[in-house]
């Protein structure tokens, strides 16, 4: 139990000796993704193995330092997922990837007792072994702030974030600052929502802090519904104390003492991680009544989401929580004025929550120096598609796309050309080659018509079809509309009508003059953010890949020949030897011919499955 | 310009007053800016989106959620809104049915009238309305789902203004529907019968049972002789469908048509309502003189408050009068004088109310099986009726209800609105019987469109303290502020808001129309020579006689004592 100021900075002290004193740390990644490969299990072996040696293992930071001890940590995501199952060694630095149980016995002796580098389970690109993270490029050119601990520290444990200077800025926002120099602090610094929006958080702050009501709520929202988005996630199962230390500081501010986090119920591990952050911190006395003897108060609750893509948007957020159908309401009022239980809430997510400690800590103008002069600070994104390293990445904001593509990425998978990147999750916009050297801030990506969002990057290869993304983004979107105003509900579903027919090959003259109007029309006057921003991939798939469109519906043919339905599969008559196995193998009877004549395929019959292409021992069937 | 507020609204300024949204504003200024979700009694939805204005940065609002400010400037007309209007529209249909000859809302039904106004004359979109998904159990009402729009006006009212909560909305995105819990029929639902949904519906999809049909064919039976009794708040409901004005009191066309429809006996409910003032007045003075713990009386005239006290808090029919209602005393009484007739008997009642078609069926109102009241017909089906029959119901001469119950006072047709029982019970109960203790009457607090009023009576050395409550969400709250400790003598419960002239059998009006339809009642009532129920004439004949040793029988009921065999 921490009762004040003094209590807080002696545990902060001695838990960083504590910390210093281990000779050896093990940080096995103990992210969704390491696990799901294996991670807890090699966790288990590797303290086994090591307490075997007669080696001092120490699994979780105690408040007595002992020497020559090793320490054995779960860490949060690495961002490095694809690698995975990873474990970072320290002091070294060194990263191992992709471990299986079978490789700990090595690592033990080699590594821990032996001081070796294993080069066989370091990361290599192009012929080049990468001993420590820090050199590898995907981390290189990264600036990792809001992601600073994840990978680095034991992310189920309270005591290592207190010694890595956790809650210094809850401290010091509690006893040095007033609420509203916490608000000029945080609205100097100009922190814009991670969430999608980009609002500034300061003013959020203030416009909750002026209303009157008794009773105000600071609510987090952690409902990454984005498909392939897991920044949320990172910092949630990875530092969760970050967070719950942002939330404090906003309660602080505002005058709210009941907090909300809206997990989605996907994410058991974050929850779990959330659950466990939350009980410690209130066994510290961090969370609870008259924190360090302060005579503020505070209390976290967990809500998990059911699973709707929608309920990331605030009022159908809290919505949710209060126990009804997860639908946006009209507004105004705001969420500021009426928002949870209808009392005045700030709604922030996760991302902006993990910067608040950061800027309140080294100040906004520290803060300022990093980023953009409008979009200050970094950014996570989600990095996903045809390049050679995938993951999850932060980077100053204003990096250009060609840096976070290129550099950090690796560039194209299997050297193919870039195409185009989808930024900002199911209804962001794709840009193409013209835009690489854009740089990535709010105000700059929506002038290209395309939006932050949650961070979620698609980048593409030339060989992916723009009108079946396009699909595949209205698809999800369809799937995840709410229903409930009329744009958005019958609207999507007949954008979605048109590209299924434009990918199948039955698309009209007028069809991209028609979804150009209804996405208009969605835009202008759906309900909610997401519905306004539904028709995104459509409209700048059409602006920049617009004669995609029309070889599809024009033409019939897909140039990248994607879309199964208009592939046509034919027989060169020249190399075709009249065998008769592709006529044996096609399991509709569409191939006819005389042995040694040239076989004929008939086309309304194919159904384009590509049997008969394998069986042709003389690749004398095409497909285009 | 003063110093008043006012804002822009297409060029015109436009003074601001309570308006709470700029949607009333601009159906001040006489626009009539189209919408399906948005319902003054409502919460604001948002949903359908065409009422979408530009204001003056060229950005679009919802004109339903945006307060008015001054100085605001706002155009309700340009290309771009008519446009998204249009599309909206293209949209909607592209999902409906479209057989609209054949529907049961043609010519009323908002869809088709907005694409009528906005000439929508062609729908690019394939048509995928699914196929009719018609839920016919319930007794009040026929839903079909193919015919939604998912404006959410019936969830709203259902659970905003009934506190019933029968239906919402399941499923999201294009697959979202109106379901009732677990998608079971709605007859096995919560719902109570009230059919404030119905009214509610924009389009065909929610709508009154139709029981013409079967009608017809005992008309036109000449072996069947089929009375009619028509409840108070029918006549001043036929309005603008009709030719007349809403408010005006149609009594004497509407036994006119009827008689030219064929039916045989033609009757007042307001005569069945001075039965119930009687009875509840007796009722009201034995419990306070007994003194027991069944304090407060609540009505029983309403099927839909019956229905809903039984569902949601069946500990509280100890407090519901034992009276039959006014259709159901009457039905007794007239099928009790025609018992000799050597035809098939057939018991009609007109109604304002969707609700009266459940009671009718109810197991407590059959005699032998066979229910007192055949068929009950609402207002709406009556209209449907007269149309049917080529009567051209403007021109009609008035005529007068037949014998032998033949007289009503005006306390029976102040039945219709809310309040109106209370004051004839209290009529009854004043020992002052002068016209101006009547007049006063009106003044205690029970009249008016409110829908929680309460007022206290002298009897004797006691007051009486009553509330009247019309909306179901009202008589909940009521009864739980009862629940806490508070003391009332008599609670009257209308289920409908404003009472039966708003009753989900009527035609749909907006709430000034409405206001006029009580206002007709009262009129009415003035109109009668007797005012107090007791001094009809008729009422001492039948106690005299049909009533005689029988008062038990054929006019009260005892919904608690079912709740307890069950």
């Amino acid at each position: 139990m921490i009762n004040n100021r003094e209590e807080l900075q002696k545990a902060r002290e001695m838990y960083a000796k504590c910390l210093m004193a281990e000779k050896k740390k093990i940080l096995v990644c103990a992210g969704t993704g390491c696990v799901s490969g294996g991670a807890l299990e090699i966790f288990d072996r590797l303290s086994e193995l090591i307490s075997k040696r007669g080696l001092n293992c120490q699994v979780e930071l105690k408040n007595e330092p002992h020497d020559n001890t090793i320490g054995l940590k779960k860490s949060g995501c690495h961002g490095f997922c694809e690698m995975g199952p990873l474990i970072r060694i320290e002091p070294e630095g060194y990263l191992y990837t992709k471990i299986k149980l079978g490789d700990c016995e090595e690592i033990v002796e080699r590594t821990i007792v032996a001081g070796e580098h294993i080069e066989r389970l370091a990361y290599k690109q192009n012929g080049t072994v990468y001993k420590k993270q820090d050199e590898i490029p995907f981390y290189k050119r990264q600036t990792r702030l809001v992601l600073e601990h994840c990978g680095q520290i034991d992310s189920t444990s309270i005591n290592e974030y207190l010694a890595t200077g956790g809650y210094y800025a809850l401290e010091k926002a509690l006893f040095e600052m007033s609420s509203d120099e916490i608000i000029n602090e945080i609205t100097e610094a100009n922190l814009r929502g991670r969430g999608g929006g980009g609002f500034p958080a300061g003013r959020k702050w203030a416009q909750v802090k002026r209303q009157s009501a008794k009773q105000k709520y600071v609510v987090c929202n952690g409902d990454e519904g984005d498909p392939g988005a897991f920044m949320d996630r990172s910092i949630m199962e990875g530092d969760p104390h970050r967070m719950l230390e942002g939330m404090m500081i906003a309660g602080l501010a505002c005058g709210a003492s009941e907090g909300y986090i809206y997990v989605r119920a996907e994410y058991p591990m974050a929850v779990s991680r959330l659950k466990k952050a939350i009980e410690q911190a209130k066994e510290c006395g961090l969370l609870g009544e008259n924190i360090l003897g302060s005579d503020f108060s505070f209390n976290i609750h967990i809500n998990r989401g059911a699973g709707a893509f929608v309920c990331g948007e605030g009022s159908a957020l809290t919505a949710s929580i209060e126990g009804k159908r997860g639908m946006p309401r009209v507004k105004p009022p705001r969420t500021v004025e009426h928002g949870l239980f209808d009392m005045p809430t700030v709604l922030n997510n996760v991302e902006t929550y993990a910067n608040v400690p950061l800027i309140i800590k080294n100040g906004a103008g520290w803060y300022k120096s990093v980023g953009t002069e409008k979009s200050p600070g970094t950014k996570a994104f989600a990095l996903t598609g045809n390049i050679e390293n995938t993951g999850l990445i932060e980077v100053p904001m204003g990096t250009t796309l060609r840096e976070v593509i290129f550099d950090i990425g690796g560039g194209m998978r299997g050297g193919a050309d870039f195409k185009a990147v989808q930024i900002g999750g199911p209804s962001g916009g794709c840009l193409s080659t013209e835009n690489l050297d854009l740089p990535l801030d709010f105000d700059s990506l929506k002038k290209a018509d395309a939006m932050i969002g949650s961070g979620g990057l698609v980048v593409m290869d030339n060989n992916t079809c723009m009108v079946e993304v396009a699909r595949f983004f209205m698809n999800f979107t369809q799937n995840e509309s709410c229903g409930k105003c009329v744009p958005c509900r019958e609207g999507t579903k007949r954008m979605l009508e048109i590209l299924e027919r434009i990918v199948e090959g039955n698309g009209r003259d007028g069809d991209i003059e028609l979804l150009l109007e209804l996405a208009d029309t969605i835009s202008a006057t759906a309900l909610c953010g997401l519905g306004k921003a539904a028709a995104y991939p459509v409209v700048s798939t059409i602006k920049n890949f617009r004669e995609e469109y029309e070889a599809h519906i024009y033409d019939k043919k897909c140039p990248t020949g994607n879309c199964q339905k208009l592939k046509t599969i034919t027989i060169d008559a020249a190399l075709c030897k009249g065998c008769s196995k592709c006529a044996r193998s096609c399991p509709v009877g569409a191939i006819t011919g005389k042995i040694k004549e040239p076989f004929v395929i008939d086309q309304s019959k194919c159904i384009k499955c590509g049997a008969c292409i394998e069986t042709c021992a003389f690749h004398a069937i095409l497909e285009g | 310009m003063d110093n008043r507020d006012y804002m822009m609204i297409d060029g015109i300024p436009v003074e601001i007053n309570d308006e709470k949204n700029l949607l009333e504003l601009i159906r001040k200024a006489g626009i009539k800016l189209p919408t399906f979700c948005y319902h003054s009694e409502l919460s604001i939805y948002g949903a359908c989106r065409m009422c979408m204005v530009e204001n003056e940065w060229g950005g679009l609002d919802a004109a339903c959620s945006t307060p008015p400010k001054a100085g605001m400037s706002i155009k309700t007309n340009t290309e771009r809104l008519q446009k998204y209007r249009k599309m909206i529209l293209e949209l909607l249909l592209a999902n409906h049915c479209r057989d609209c000859t054949t529907c049961n809302n043609n010519g009323k039904c908002k869809l088709q009238d907005l694409a009528m106004r906005y000439n929508i004359s062609r729908v690019r979109f394939p048509n995928t309305a699914s196929e009719p998904d018609v839920d016919d159990s319930s007794l009040c009402i026929t839903r079909d789902r193919s015919k939604c729009i998912l404006c959410g006006d019936c969830v709203r009212v259902c659970s905003e203004v009934q506190n019933v909560g029968a239906i919402d909305f399941a499923y999201r995105g294009s697959k979202m529907t109106i379901s009732t819990v677990f998608d079971k029929p709605i007859a096995e639902s919560d719902c109570v019968g009230c059919g404030q949904c119905a009214l509610a519906c924009p389009t065909g999809a929610i709508v009154v049972k139709d029981d013409t049909r079967k009608l017809w064919k005992d008309i036109y039976d000449k072996n069947t002789r089929v009375s009619v009794q028509i409840a108070p708040a029918v006549r001043v409901a036929l309005g603008k469908e009709l030719g007349l004005n809403d408010g005006e009191n149609a009594i004497g066309k509407i036994v006119a048509a009827l008689r030219r429809m064929g039916f045989d006996d033609i009757f007042d409910t307001s005569t069945g309502a001075d039965l119930t003032v009687l009875e509840e007045s007796a009722e009201l003075l034995k419990r306070i003189k007994e003194g027991k713990n069944d304090m407060p009386l609540f009505t029983s005239c309403c099927p839909a408050w019956v229905n809903y006290c039984e569902k949601f808090y069946p500990e509280l029919l100890p407090h519901v009068s034992t009276c039959r209602s006014p259709m159901e005393m009457f039905a007794a009484v007239i099928k009790e004088e025609y018992s000799t007739s050597s035809k098939r008997l057939v018991h009609v009642a007109v109604m304002p109310c969707t609700a009266k078609k459940f009671e009718a069926a109810r197991e407590e109102f059959k005699v032998n099986g066979v229910p007192n009241v055949d068929y009950v017909i609402s207002t709406q089906e009556l209209i449907q009726m007269i149309k049917e029959s080529g009567i051209i119901f403007s021109d009609l001469e008035p005529e007068a209800i037949d014998m032998p119950f033949g007289t009503y006072t005006g306390a029976g047709v102040i039945f219709g609105v809310t309040g109106g029982v209370t004051e004839a019970v209290l009529r009854r109960v004043v020992s002052d019987k002068s016209a101006t203790s009547f007049r006063s009457l009106a003044y205690t607090g029970v009249r008016g469109m409110k829908g929680v009023k309460e007022a206290s009576v002298m009897y004797g050395d006691r007051k009486l303290r009553i509330a009247v409550v019309s909306g179901l969400k009202n008589a909940s709250d009521l009864i739980e502020k009862i629940k806490s400790g508070e003391h009332y003598d008599l609670v009257e419960v209308m289920a409908c808001p404003g009472g039966c002239i708003n009753g989900g059998g009527q035609p749909f009006v907006q709430s000034e129309e409405k206001e006029k339809r009580g206002k007709g009642l009262y009129s009415a009532d003035k109109l009668c020579n007797i005012k107090s129920s007791e001094e009809n004439p008729l009422m001492m004949t039948l106690y005299k006689g049909a009533l005689k040793g029988r008062v038990h029988e054929l006019l009260h009921v005892d919904y608690a004592a079912k709740k307890e065999a069950k």
